[in-house]
């Protein structure tokens, strides 16, 4: 039992610690909300300009704005996640702490459990001002979405993204001095097959094939279809349940990616370099 | 390894760096470096151990390789009877380290730093916060610095946290890499003062790697005089300095220390 308490009380050390940061780094905290806030309406705006630039008059303005506005949302949710957790290396590294962290008597398992609950949470929290900014900014009417079963969609995505995010976070271990760049090669192409601004239906055939294992894929989709359609959630299962599958198979498989590389900074002397 | 007055065994130890996998199509390129060679030593419960070397002889990395921080790659190494490789976790409950670089999130105050560490412990919130007041007053921080950012802080305050975080866990093995390195006269008693306390009132064994002769001398038990990787003498201090001849005066630590390494000593980082 003292085992459990203990291990609890180490994961929730980052909970904690992590939330030290954001107060004190609270003036960057603001800016990067305004920043993430003015990008995800100049993205939603394209909607409303979609018919004066083409020409067209067909246009749902109010229908595509919504529809970009859902991209943006889901994916500001998912790419501070995965930041957030990816990071779990590279901000020790930056502070020169992660000798320290590694040595203590902490399974990697609870490790990663504090760091990805404080992600979710801050994403939680970014996202919804994000949300509601954008609502009141656009006066969209949500009067038929189904919300729970965008929160749903939402929690599914995190469990495969977390995953992801921890096959990420071994880049900084590998290689000091870029590693932390590199993650943004994973993201990057989460964000061009996952059809965060546009069906991923006129992407070419071969990029089509990679949007079927990305995660963000079936959270878009389904949280279109919850937002726009109204689709109850029981209908939303053939969404969540690849999501569930690609969870219990990513945080492992992340998790025994993790302990290897660790062995390998171990076994080369990578801890001690600060990238 | 199973000996309880035996606080560290290290047998053979060998750690080399720069050795390239080759890739996966090519055979390894040799190792560019031994940092420890086939080092091999005993350090007794409750001893103050210290460890002396030049630059880049292998002191740090050994303190790592005991720290669970690096893989030997041949050779065992004991801490109380738990293998290092093996038994990393139940080897991580029993030591905390201080590393020559004070490493802290620089923007967090000191209590918040030693409270993230304390916690990754396993010590209680309530508990660590009386302990961090506690011990950074007693090594001479002032209450109002104790909430203040690190990065405010001078060299010499930043170490004196380090060493607060490095007890908060009561460790009964405390590995302590140059921590006086960079210290003021003052604070660097006060640290050996903690020190000693450490290991009379808490029943800590020490491992102790300084460039400070006159510290070795005043605080170790025993020290082992490392080059190039290799321990080149083991010894108490008094033993180490009848090694010489006199000369017309009483050999030094230092005078050893230059004839069994051929070389000065100078504060530094090292591999």
């Amino acid at each position: 039992m003292s085992v459990i308490v203990n291990e609890l009380r180490a994961s929730y050390a980052f909970i904690e610690r992590n939330v030290n940061i954001v107060k004190r780094y609270w003036a960057w905290e603001l800016v990067w909300l305004v920043y993430t806030v003015a990008n995800s309406l100049s993205i939603s705006f394209i909607g409303v300009g979609a018919g004066q630039v083409s020409g067209g008059s067909g246009i749902d303005s109010q229908y595509l704005v919504l529809y970009l506005a859902i991209g943006t949302i889901v994916w500001r949710y998912l790419s501070v996640i995965f930041y957030w957790v990816t990071d779990v290396v590279g901000l020790e590294r930056w502070e020169g702490t992660i000798e320290y962290t590694l040595m203590a008597p902490i399974t990697r398992f609870m490790h990663m459990l504090g760091q990805t609950a404080f992600a979710v949470l801050y994403s939680l929290v970014h996202t919804g001002v994000v949300l509601v900014v954008t609502v009141l900014f656009f006066d969209l009417t949500m009067a038929n979405a189904n919300l729970f079963g965008f929160l749903v969609l939402l929690i599914a995505g995190s469990l495969s993204f977390i995953g992801i995010s921890i096959v990420g976070s071994i880049l900084p271990l590998l290689f000091p001095e870029r590693g932390s760049q590199m993650t943004h090669l994973i993201i990057a192409g989460l964000l061009l097959v996952s059809g965060v601004y546009y069906p991923v239906s006129v992407l070419p055939g071969w990029l089509q094939v990679f949007s079927y294992l990305s995660p963000a894929t079936y959270v878009l989709d389904g949280a279109r279809l919850a937002l726009l359609e109204g689709a109850p959630t029981l209908s939303l299962w053939p969404f969540i349940w690849p999501l569930l599958v690609m969870g219990a198979l990513s945080i492992p498989a992340g998790l025994q990616a993790f302990h290897w590389a660790e062995r390998y900074a171990k076994r080369t002397g990578k801890l001690h370099r600060n990238g | 390894m199973n000996n309880p007055a035996i606080a560290v065994q290290v047998e053979n130890v060998v750690k080399r760096f720069g050795e390239q996998a080759g890739g996966w199509l090519g055979p390894k390129r040799p190792a560019a470096k031994i940092a420890v060679d086939r080092v091999s030593l005993q350090i007794r419960r409750g001893e103050i151990f210290g460890v002396l070397g030049p630059n880049g002889s292998g002191k740090s990395t050994l303190i790592r390789l005991i720290a669970t921080l690096l893989l030997p790659d041949d050779g065992q190494i004991g801490v109380f009877g738990h293998d290092v490789v093996r038994e990393a976790r139940q080897v991580q409950t029993l030591i905390n380290r201080v590393s020559v670089e004070a490493s802290f999130f620089k923007k967090l105050s000191p209590m918040e730093n030693l409270l993230y560490g304390a916690r990754l412990y396993g010590v209680p919130a309530d508990l660590a916060r009386r302990r961090v007041v506690e011990i950074l007053q007693r090594l001479g921080l002032e209450e109002r610095a104790i909430y203040s950012p690190m990065e405010e802080m001078s060299r010499g305050m930043q170490q004196k946290v380090a060493i607060a975080r490095a007890f908060l866990s009561q460790p009964i093995l405390l590995l302590l890499d140059e921590p006086t390195t960079g210290l003021d006269p003052r604070s660097k008693r006060e640290v050996q003062a903690f020190v000693r306390e450490l290991r009379d009132n808490h029943d800590a064994t020490i491992l102790l790697t300084t460039h400070d002769m006159s510290e070795a001398e005043a605080l170790c038990d025993r020290i082992a005089i490392i080059d190039g990787g290799r321990i080149v003498a083991l010894d108490t201090p008094a033993a180490l300095k009848q090694r010489l001849p006199r000369n017309g005066h009483a050999p030094t630590l230092e005078d050893v220390f230059l004839e069994l390494t051929g070389k000065p000593l100078t504060a530094d980082d090292e591999a």
